[in-house]
């Protein structure tokens, strides 16, 4: 178990051609994050944001360019990754082809010069834990996708290390059992409680799985947060579109005391967002966002906050039934009642409370009123 | 053949224009197979059988000459030895200078990689002959004329830029992730290589090595031209039978037999190794 300090690090890369990830000149900067000891932190953003190799300079397997990267309280930025006692889960597996899943698992172990008995209890147990014991003689090509999932598990398992990584573990299963490996990851993080980073894309894994989720965009951190407060308390635009399925709805909107107007809506803002708004700095202009399960039907309401249009798209999922309607030039995506009652092409009239809304900068794009949200204002200055 | 027997192959052509396309085949095989059928039936005849302007078939065959060939100079085993031990050594110093150097350069990658791999390869491109004078004087200083040693160690530079290029590529198969798990595991880059992609590669490494083998024990410009006797291989055996005499073909097809006999067997043998393919699984 350890806690894992990374300060202002950053990789740049010369463009390198025939290099790995060499896409971006700066990959990663200013990456600054302490983890408590046994916390599970997801990093998660779209492909190229520099999360996986964030985790690769952890590992050891990039450098960082600059920075210090500590474990313990030890600066690693300059050992060896066998030398920093973490274990890792590749996205591919990486399991060694010609070894049987025993001596895939046993491999670390024996390279320490671990006695026999010991390497064969500990394989054994970490075998009983994923479910695996009857797949030992077997050679990883004999293995399905969910198997080898669970032998790459057990590799890291077995070493006992400080840090776990996960880079994408999942994203070579099918829905069911990425579904079912998810939960497993969590009782096994709960059970052993050694410090974690997982590495994904996917918002529903890194909200299901992360007790803090760092969000990550163009090699920046975006926001740290737990997973409740970043779907609650975004502190940008980027940010709130990203975590949520469908993501947030977003319009533009022109506030005028204490109405806001858009193309065919307005709504009355609450005190506080009028301080928001103010504090702005009386720019005229501000994106409001709309999560689609905060829009309801509203035929017969006309009080504030009712949007109205043509339904394009009607998505039946079974529990809910998602809708686009057409807002002016956008499409706002809204989760309604299972029987939905509309045909495409109609109008259907829409409502959302005005208290339940977050709103944004026109330039900046960073959340307004953050400041006067005492529950914010800490981490924002964080 | 019914109509599910030519379902079951598909891209398989049926009809006419098959089997004129099957016959082609069949007659490019033979022909270029003729010329070793014809060398063995000589090397079974006698001269005079060989010499007949009206080529025969059938005859009763004999091993005179395989006999009179094996005699011929210092004898066929003194030439058979030397092939051995050059090609072989060759082969093998060959293939500890190329693992390295492909194992650097496939998973350790610089921006001159590329270039190296080029320069390597171009030095194929000069004729063996533009380098004979300087070689030779350089050998003839160092007292490596005529000796293993010397075939030996151009065998090996002869051979060495193909077997590096083609490790690196076996090894750029194996995906980086596997040697990245294994440094993670606590590898050192010894154990990496000799734990885990040395046992991946090794189809590829015995399809390089008997590449170098082959190419070696077939090699004959430098051994007529920087081995006399001692040193002397299968390439210079048979070339010893063109003599100022006359040719004597069947003693000559003997020799020839018998020098390429022992490579066309290792070569039937190590087909299935060479095809062999073991990364499967490892991903994905």
């Amino acid at each position: 178990m350890a806690i894992v300090e990374l300060k202002d690090v950053a990789k740049r890369y010369d463009s390198m051609p025939g290099k790995k990830g060499g896409e971006h000149a700066n990959a990663v900067e200013d990456f600054n994050l302490i983890t408590r000891d046994g916390e599970f932190v997801v990093l998660v953003g779209p492909s190229g944001c520099g999360k996986s190799t964030t985790m690769r300079m952890i590992a050891g397997l990039e450098h960082n360019t600059a920075g210090e990267i500590r474990i313990n309280g030890q600066d690693v930025s300059a050992v060896e990754p066998r030398d920093r006692d973490i274990a890792m889960v590749f996205q591919s597996y990486a399991l060694y082809p010609h070894m049987s899943v025993y001596h895939n698992m046993a491999f670390a172990l024996e390279l320490k010069k671990t006695p026999k008995d010991e390497v064969k209890k500990r394989v054994q147990e970490a075998a009983k834990i994923l479910d695996i014991e009857h797949l030992l003689d077997r050679k990883p090509r004999a293995l399905s996708g969910g198997q080898r999932q669970r032998v790459a598990l057990g590799r890291a398992l077995v070493r006992q290390p400080q840090v776990f990584l996960m880079d994408e573990p999942l994203s070579n299963l099918d829905a069911r059992l990425r579904v079912e490996m998810r939960a497993e990851i969590t009782r096994l993080h709960r059970r052993l409680g050694v410090t974690t980073f997982y590495v994904t894309h996917d918002q529903t894994e890194a909200m299901t799985m992360g007790q803090r989720i760092v969000v990550m965009r163009d090699g920046r951190i975006q926001q740290i947060d737990t997973p409740y407060n970043l779907y609650e308390r975004p502190l940008n635009r980027f940010v709130a579109g990203f975590i949520g399925t469908p993501s947030m709805n977003f319009l533009q909107a022109d506030y005028q005391g204490d109405t806001l107007r858009g193309e065919g809506f307005s709504c009355s803002l609450n005190p506080h967002q009028q301080a928001a708004l103010g504090d702005a700095g009386q720019r005229a202009r501000c994106w409001l966002g709309i999560r689609p399960e905060h829009l309801h039907q509203a035929d017969t309401f006309t009080g504030s906050g009712r949007l109205e249009g043509a339904v394009e798209v009607i998505e039946p999922l079974g529990p809910v039934t998602m809708a686009q309607v057409r807002i002016g030039e956008t499409l706002v995506t809204a989760q309604l009642a299972a029987h939905l009652e509309v045909q495409i092409g109609d109008t259907l009239a829409l409502a959302f409370d005005p208290d339940h809304v977050h709103l944004f900068d026109i330039d900046s794009d960073r959340t307004l009123g953050l400041e006067t949200d005492p529950a914010v204002s800490a981490q924002a200055t964080a | 053949m019914t109509a599910s027997t030519v379902d079951k192959t598909p891209g398989r052509k049926s009809g006419a224009g098959g089997t004129a396309l099957t016959l082609l085949a069949w007659l490019i095989g033979i022909t270029m197979f003729f010329p070793i059928l014809w060398v063995v039936l000589t090397a079974l005849k006698t001269e005079q059988t060989a010499f007949s302007m009206t080529p025969t078939f059938i005859f009763s065959p004999t091993l005179e000459s395989f006999k009179s060939a094996l005699a011929q100079g210092s004898g066929y085993w003194h030439y058979a030895l030397n092939s051995v031990i050059t090609a072989l050594g060759s082969t093998l110093v060959g293939l500890a200078l190329a693992i390295p150097a492909a194992y650097a350069m496939a998973f350790y990658p610089s921006k001159r990689t590329d270039f190296t791999l080029v320069w390597m390869v171009s030095t194929k491109f000069i004729p063996a002959v533009g380098v004979l004078i300087p070689v030779f004087l350089v050998y003839r200083s160092l007292g490596l004329l005529d000796t293993r040693l010397g075939l030996t160690m151009l065998f090996t530079s002869m051979n060495l830029p193909i077997m590096v290029w083609m490790v690196y590529s076996y090894f750029r198969d194996i995906p980086v992730d596997i040697v990245e798990a294994a440094s993670i595991d606590g590898a050192s880059t010894a154990q990496t290589m000799f734990r885990v992609i040395l046992p991946l590669a090794l189809p590829g490494l015995a399809s390089t090595g008997l590449l170098a083998l082959i190419l070696a024990w077939n090699e004959s410009f430098w051994s007529l031209t920087m081995t006399d006797y001692h040193a002397a291989t299968l390439a210079v055996y048979t070339a010893s039978f063109k003599s100022g005499e006359g040719l004597f073909w069947a003693r000559l097809s003997a020799a020839s037999v018998m020098t390429i006999a022992p490579i066309v067997v290792l070569g039937w043998f190590a087909q299935r190794q060479m095809v062999r393919g073991l990364t499967f699984g490892a991903v994905k």
